[in-house]
């Protein structure tokens, strides 16, 4: 099995870009964004793609990017496609919106409203969007964001507790594995 | 007996579709169910607004477990992400070692030895099963039957024993890694295990009669927390939730992993979609579970390597790439999306539990209109973990 047969159908009605096969069951395409309700509704009306597995994001912030994940199962052909959105990081970052698909799968309002709280990626229609999701009262930048750095943070935040020691990971296990530091 | 009379304009909705409610008309209640309430599955919370004793609205609460697992991931090397991820699901950790290390051995191109295959689906059948008793004596104690709690804790510190042999721990084990097994079955192992078997088949011969022909059990669960198929995919249920409803998806079956291609067995599916269906596909599945354990004992290879030959973990970097590995755990479909960027890190972790779709969309549908005294029935039934949906 491959998806080569799916995507040159794909490729046929949407300038789609190119396909990232990671198993024979598995594949990423990256899309514009203005074609992404039409794709995933065409996958899940006419391909059979009717479950939508995970909405995530991803920071790339060297290339000043986020990319969007959605990824969509279909039982019956035993297989997923990821589609990836590309995303202006720091339009993102300013409050450009990104369009809801709570419409299309009322879970993925649920993953809309971590993503805004996680990210700081917008999606004004999604219901309850604007509620806190997991982190009540957060008043630093969105912290799944890779430039908030999780160490400083807590050390700025939290006091130090006595008969605590806090070691570099990386070089306690290097110590373990290698004592005579070979 | 249900409340018959037709509620469905009451209270009316506004314009833009949302419910009307007036708290100061002295009409509507606000209940807070959780976030510590014997009712309640894990640390969450369903912000209840009732009419009398009926539920008009409800809306799930999370945020009391956060301990942002996907962002210190991403600052820890790869072979140091593995024994901090069986902590994301207390009562089945075995499932996010599996979906860990093997997005992990498909992105740096691992083969894993047939023999640590075999011992992987071992301790996932096995976490199941102590899953599922877990489950029972949750559903039966939401309606009042604390014995079966007893009784199937009981059975699961039987299995944990087994964990313990295994593993050398009783609750995460951290015995699937990157690569394969830590370790082959110790001695006396099967016979062991026959003997934990033979226990647990027999409390749930207990059960079945205790608590699925008890005539309080069948009124207040047949027909309660009815999941309509046609929506099983718009709300992402998984696992014995769907299969409760006819709708027989068993990632084991449909995208065998593992051994389980070799495995003999069918999905348990059920009809009528209702809390007492749901807990019943539960109890067959888990005896499903005992059957495929027996069958993988009989066949486990006995002799040859565990793991596969690991690259210096302290300086492993994975190529560029992304990939979504997918298991059917005890409550559907558990998964790990996986980007790395060529550098000794993971880019992003993204986790996909089950309980993420179930306790938040689903069950604000489902506990619409009904019986506050039913609430806690009707969510345990969806047996959701809310350390998976917060991670």
């Amino acid at each position: 099995m491959t998806m080569q047969p799916l995507y040159q159908a794909l490729k046929a009605g949407f300038p789609i870009g190119e396909l990232t096969e990671q198993r024979p069951d598995l594949a990423f395409i990256t899309v514009p964004r203005e074609q992404l309700r039409g794709l995933l509704l065409h996958l899940r009306d006419q391909e059979g793609f009717t479950h939508l597995v995970l909405l995530t994001a991803v920071d790339w912030i060297e290339e000043d990017r986020f990319q969007l994940t959605y990824l969509l199962h279909d039982r019956k052909g035993a297989r997923d496609i990821g589609l990836r959105v590309m995303l202006p990081r720091q339009a993102v970052i300013e409050g450009a919106p990104m369009e809801s698909i709570h419409d299309l799968w009322p879970t993925a309002a649920t993953y809309q409203r971590e993503l805004r709280e996680m990210f700081g990626i917008d999606f004004p229609d999604s219901p309850g969007v604007n509620e806190d999701f997991i982190l009540e009262g957060w008043r630093e930048i969105p912290p799944y964001r890779r430039d908030f750095d999780t160490l400083k943070y807590s050390n700025e935040t939290f006091a130090p507790r006595p008969g605590r020691e806090s070691q570099d990971p990386a070089q306690y296990m290097k110590a373990q594995l290698y004592p005579d530091g070979a | 007996m249900a409340y018959q009379a037709d509620r469905s304009q009451y209270p009316s909705r506004r314009p833009d579709g949302s419910l009307d409610i007036d708290l100061s008309s002295g009409k509507y209640l606000k209940l807070w169910q959780g976030p510590q309430h014997p009712g309640i599955t894990g640390n969450m919370s369903v912000e209840l607004t009732v009419c009398g004793d009926e539920v008009v609205e409800g809306k799930t609460h999370v945020g009391y477990l956060h301990r942002g697992f996907e962002k210190l991931m991403e600052r820890r090397t790869f072979i140091q992400c593995f024994p901090i991820v069986c902590r994301i699901c207390v009562p089945e950790p075995d499932f996010n070692e599996y979906c860990y290390a093997a997005a992990v051995e498909e992105l740096a191109g691992l083969e894993v030895p047939e023999r640590a295959d075999w011992i992987r689906t071992l301790i996932l059948e096995m976490g199941r099963i102590n899953s599922y008793l877990m489950y029972l004596g949750g559903q039966a104690g939401a309606l009042g039957q604390g014995v079966i709690g007893q009784w199937t804790t009981y059975v699961r510190d039987l299995m944990l024993d087994r964990f313990e042999e295994l593993s050398g721990a009783r609750i995460y084990h951290m015995f699937i890694m990157p690569g394969g097994v830590r370790d082959g079955l110790p001695d006396g192992f099967d016979q062991r295990m026959e003997e934990t078997l033979r226990e647990i088949e027999s409390t749930l011969a207990d059960v079945k009669d205790v608590m699925f022909n008890n005539a309080v059990f069948k009124k207040r669960t047949v027909g309660l927390g009815y999941i309509d198929p046609a929506i099983v995919d718009q709300y992402g249920v998984t696992g014995p939730t769907a299969r409760a409803a006819g709708v027989a998806k068993d990632v084991r079956r449909d995208q065998p992993y593992l051994v389980y291609p070799q495995l003999d067995f069918e999905p348990v599916v059920g009809q009528d979609s209702d809390v007492f269906t749901r807990a019943d596909v539960r109890r067959r599945d888990l005896l499903m579970s005992v059957d495929l354990i027996r069958q993988i004992l009989a066949r486990i290879p006995r002799s040859g390597a565990v793991m596969a030959p690991l690259p210096n973990v302290l300086h492993w970097k994975i190529p560029f790439g992304e990939t979504y590995i997918r298991g059917e755990c005890s409550r559907g479909e558990y998964g790990y999306y996986l980007v790395t960027d060529g550098s000794g890190y993971p880019r992003r972790v993204n986790v996909r539990g089950p309980s993420y779709t179930h306790a938040m969309a689903l069950l604000e549908r489902l506990i619409v209109n009904c019986n506050i005294s039913d609430v806690a029935a009707l969510m345990v039934s969806l047996h959701t973990y809310p350390p998976e949906i917060e991670r």
